[in-house]
């Protein structure tokens, strides 16, 4: 694909995106054997599986598609030797709004993918993997395709890889286009050949209860591509990356009111909002302020620079110490995030000016849940087109005195009760939107009073 | 024996019970009184966990240092909450777990579910079939409010949809509980139900060139919690609270399903399943439920008739009966013939078999019906009572082996006089000029037939709803009939025409109500000893079962 080649901030710490805009650099197998690709593949079967799992789990490696999950965690999950095969799922539905890292792997180092899921798949005894990429994406999905028919042909893939008598084979499933299919128990209803509604936990945990009901490992497409360079460097060594419980690197995509957007590679917690946005994207346009960043995906709760956040953390003695900061002095990471009220998410970070409306600004987010929420569950199938003809109707001058409490309590009665996170998903922008900034929520629908709605 | 199931420790609102191993939540909270209401939770159905109506709050043991549960000063173990709200209908209760069903969480959840479900559901309860019977409706009266807070406009969806020749369709009364989706594919296995489109958008539809066409296309309507799928038969013919339900069986075939008739004024509207787990869970098939028009056709026979000369004039019972008595008395010594009903009652058939005896008739059968068995519900025997028509000996093991040789003897004339108990003889290969050479047909029946128009004296019975009785099923359950309505015109209880017949021939029999006819029964037929009328109660007993309880019962004496 013919992209504006971009060279790397010197502040950035590349592993995953190594390859990304590297003069030179093409997608093929070629390319990457010649750079010493496949070497892991080689280094994990001299290794046993639990070996793997154990340097996995060692590396503190958390999942990057938005959950944070600890990844090593979440494979112990699968008991070797039970009667069922187990099966390997990359999640590759990047869908969350203001996210865009597991396309540029795709689109320009594939193999990195494909060498990293083969690793994982033989930590965790699958024989069959499937990269389930979304619809939106074909050519990603037609590179993927190429990529593992090279694998095959160099036999990094099929019957008794490298002579080590694991057998394995992966095969790309394109989505059809609707976000749920991310929500991993909706990809593997997808993968069915059925609607994408999410299933209920429990009990169909899909480490357990998976694709055909057997036991089932989801990884994004960052975090198997991350299982390459733990298997590399070892679980110590790639732990000293970032924080303590939050290591390694991460992609991060920036979108919005900066000078410089685009996606970045830092150690996790490396980095803050301000040098993010001031250093690396080159601030904002001229004249304008800082007003407030999503800092992982359009879901994650909205943070404002006018609020403080007390975050504590470990200091090297071991003890916690707790700190006020304002939004441009967070460090990036899982633990500052959540702490600060919010998630790091998918590394979607959206940064917004004091030019912009945010009632308009939640009313963009609340369309995309409208129109996404799959209609399975009761509270995320009506709530969210509910918030959705709420902010739109504000926008346009419609709004009543009574709009911005009704707008919190639709959200209240989502979070927390739908069958899948999606509830969370569509509810949290809301209940931060208004509870940020609900002065101009009030002002949008000041003097009007409500009526009384029919039944 | 098997081994005694386990019993698990719960707390409900603050107070332990104990529930067997592998019980519902939902239905434990049930057992003590605590309802938790639900749209898509179906006990015969899967889980899809979808409404979120029945949300709880719900915790489980908290474990102490030995990672045993810590106990608290009653000696019961301390609980720690789950803060996320569980739903209550997809899972299993476990040791310790503890439940509140009525905490502000679960009143704040169930009330936010309710809102949701209204704000794109019409409002248009006063002409819609499900009114008086919709949980919409029940659960707003509880969990709603009185005024809406949603002012936008709502979701149009596809209405007056023709699902299949049976069920109509209002997709914006659907809440999407997916109910008739899960019954089309895990009891009725046929998968043609579905939802197309996405998030509130999403409706019900069936898949592309698939129609609703199942026999059991009717279930969905009786499961479906509001008014989106209604029976075509049924709907907008009368409001349901004004139907008055009789429980009963379903007579179209040896299944024996069980029913709630529902009737106004003399009127039978509908008939639905009614619940029991020995014979046909909570369903029934289309063929079934519909089959009761007949009841309310102006043709039915209202009137006793007799013939003179060439026509049938109406008569009264008295002179019907009398002229029956005095024209059989002619024809005995084996030459008449007796056509009974494997669709009559077991007192209707224990009474034939008097009138078989008083009458020294040899030739007597019934009218096989056979169909094809769907592997569901419908059996392959359509008449409802075979079994009873077997154990009285009307029939044997072979039902209608015996009807050609009757057919040939009425042709060659050794056989000269035909009782038809609501059986038509064209049925047995008779033509209308076989019938003109008979010199005599008493017949019974409920509409008119062949037989009918050219009987001697006609009889005018009742239906299955216009009567009661038992039947005994094709798995050996006796079951029970009720009148659910009367039988019209001067239509006489089947069981009260056979035995004013006897009277007419014998005298005085001494047989006043249907439990003195069920009473002779009981002591002369050893597999229904001890029983009556209202031993068998409304879910039936199992006469294999009934008989190993006397032997056992007389055993242990």
């Amino acid at each position: 694909m013919a992209s504006t080649v971009r060279t790397p901030h010197p502040r950035e710490k590349r592993i995953i995106f190594r390859n990304i805009d590297r003069p030179g650099w093409t997608n093929d197998i070629d390319c990457y054997l010649r750079d010493g690709g496949y070497a892991e593949l080689k280094k994990a079967f001299a290794m046993k599986p639990e070996q793997i799992v154990n340097e996995v789990k060692a590396s503190g490696l958390r999942g990057r598609g938005g959950a944070g999950f600890p990844c090593g965690v979440k494979w112990g999950f699968i008991k070797p030797g039970g009667p069922k095969p187990v099966y390997l799922i990359c999640n590759a539905d990047e869908s969350e709004p203001g996210t865009f890292k597991d396309r540029y792997i795709i689109h320009q180092d594939p193999h990195q993918l494909v060498e990293g899921t083969i690793i994982s798949c033989y930590a965790v005894n699958a024989r069959l993997a499937y990269i389930y990429i979304r619809g939106e994406f074909p050519l990603g999905a037609k590179i993927l395709e190429r990529a593992l028919a090279e694998a095959r042909e160099h036999g990094f893939l099929g019957k008794n890889i490298l002579g080590s008598g694991f057998d394995c084979e992966i095969y790309v499933h394109r989505g059809a286009g609707a976000y749920i299919c991310g929500e991993e128990t909706g990809l593997i209803e997808s993968m069915e050949g059925k609607r994408p509604y999410p299933r209920i936990k429990p009990p169909y945990f899909p480490a357990v209860l998976g694709l055909y009901l057997c036991p089932t490992i989801v990884n994004n497409v960052e975090t198997l591509c991350n299982v390459k360079h733990i298997v590399r460097m070892g679980g110590a060594e790639y732990a000293k990356m970032g924080r303590p419980n939050n290591t390694g690197t991460r992609l991060l995509c920036v979108s919005g009111d900066v000078q410089r957007p685009g996606y970045y590679e830092f150690e996790v917690g490396g980095i803050t909002f301000g040098q993010l946005i001031y250093d690396i994207c080159d601030g904002l346009r001229p004249g304008r302020k800082l007003r407030a960043v999503i800092p992982g995906g359009s879901s994650a709760k909205v943070l404002s620079v006018a609020d403080r956040y007390k975050i504590k953390s470990r200091q090297p003695d071991g003890s916690m110490l707790e700190k006020e900061m304002g939004l441009e002095e967070l460090p990036i990471d899982f633990d500052t995030l959540a702490a600060a009220g919010s998630m790091a998410g998918s590394g979607g970070v959206i940064v917004m000016d004091d030019s912009r409306d945010m009632v308009w600004a939640l009313n963009n987010i609340n369309e995309f849940y409208a129109h996404e929420s799959c209609g399975q569950c009761t509270p995320c199938r009506e709530g969210s087109l509910w918030m959705k003809k709420i902010t739109e109707r504000m926008l346009h001058g419609g709004g009543t005195k009574q709009d911005t409490d009704t707008l919190k309590s639709v959200a209240d009665n989502i979070a927390g009760r739908t069958i899948c996170a999606f509830g969370e998903a569509c509810s949290w922008p809301t209940q931060s939107f208004v509870a940020k900034f609900r002065d101009d929520f009030v002002a949008k629908s000041a003097g009007k009073e409500n009526g009384t709605g029919s039944h | 024996m098997s081994a005694p199931t386990e019993l698990l420790n719960v707390q409900i609102d603050g107070v332990w019970h104990q529930f067997p191993k592998g019980t519902r939540v939902i239905e434990a909270c049930r057992r003590v009184g605590k309802f938790i209401p639900h749209y898509c939770y179906h006990p015969k159905l899967s889980s899809p966990g979808n409404c979120r109506m029945c949300l709880i709050e719900m915790g489980m043991p908290k474990p102490g240092p030995d990672r045993k549960p810590e106990l608290g000063a009653d000696g019961r173990p301390v609980i720690s909450w789950i803060p996320r709200p569980q739903i209550s209908c997809a899972q299993d209760i476990a040791e310790g777990m503890a439940i509140r069903t009525d905490s502000p969480l679960a009143k704040e959840c169930r009330n936010g579910v309710m809102e949701f479900l209204l704000i794109n559901h019409p409002l248009d309860c006063p002409i819609c079939d499900q009114a008086g019977e919709c949980h919409l409706q029940e659960y707003s009266v509880e969990f709603g409010t009185a005024s809406s807070r949603f002012l936008e406009e709502k979701v149009k969806k596809p209405k007056h949809v023709e699902l299949g020749p049976r069920v109509t369709l209002d997709d914006e009364r659907c809440i999407l509980c997916s109910r008739c989706i899960r019954f089309m594919k895990e009891i009725a296995h046929d998968d043609v139900l579905g939802f197309v489109s996405r998030g509130s958008y999403t409706y019900l539809t069936a898949y592309p060139n698939k129609r609703l066409d199942s026999n059991y296309s009717l279930n969905t309507v009786d499961i479906c919690p509001v008014g989106a799928l209604t029976s075509t038969d049924f709907r907008f013919k009368m409001r349901v609270w004004f139907l008055k339900e009789t429980n009963s069986i379903c007579t179209s075939c040896a299944t024996g399903c069980n029913t709630l008739i529902g009737t106004r004024q003399n009127v039978v509207y509908r008939q639905t399943p009614r619940e029991n787990n020995d014979v046909n869970s909570s369903w029934m098939c289309d063929y079934g439920r519909l089959n009761f028009h007949y009841l309310n056709s102006p043709e039915r026979l209202q009137k006793p008739q007799i013939r003179e000369k060439e026509a049938l004039v109406n008569s009264n019972w008295k002179s019907a009966l009398a002229r029956a008595g005095e024209e059989l008395r002619k024809f005995v010594n084996g030459r008449i013939a007796l056509i009974a009903s494997a669709r009559m009652t077991n007192e209707e058939l224990w009474l034939t078999k008097r009138l078989i005896a008083s009458l020294g008739i040899v030739d007597h059968d019934v009218v096989p019906r056979r169909g094809e068995a769907d592997q569901i519900l419908l059996s392959a025997d359509r008449n409802p009572n075979t079994l009873g028509a077997q154990l009285f000996g009307i029939t044997n093991e072979n039902p209608g082996a015996k009807l050609s040789e009757i057919t040939e003897k009425v042709r060659s004339g050794s056989i000269r006089a035909i009782i038809a108990l609501g059986e038509d003889l064209t049925d047995i290969e008779l033509t209308t000029d076989d019938l003109k050479k008979l010199s005599l047909i008493v017949a019974t029946g409920i509409l008119p037939s062949e037989t009918t128009r050219h009987a001697t004296v006609l009889l005018p019975g009742s239906a299955f709803a216009e009567k009661r009785g038992s039947m005994i099923n094709s798995k050996g359950r006796l079951q029970r009939l009720n009148r659910a309505v009367q039988a019209p015109g001067e239509a006489r209880d089947d069981w009260e025409i056979l035995r004013d017949l006897i009277q007419q021939l014998t005298g005085t029999n001494g047989i006043y109500l249907i439990e003195d006819v069920f009473r002779q029964i009981a002591d002369a037929i050893p597999e229904m000893k001890g029983l009556s009328l209202s031993k068998i109660s409304d879910k039936g007993v199992s006469l294999a079962e009934e008989a190993e309880e006397t032997t056992k019962a007389t055993a242990s004496i």
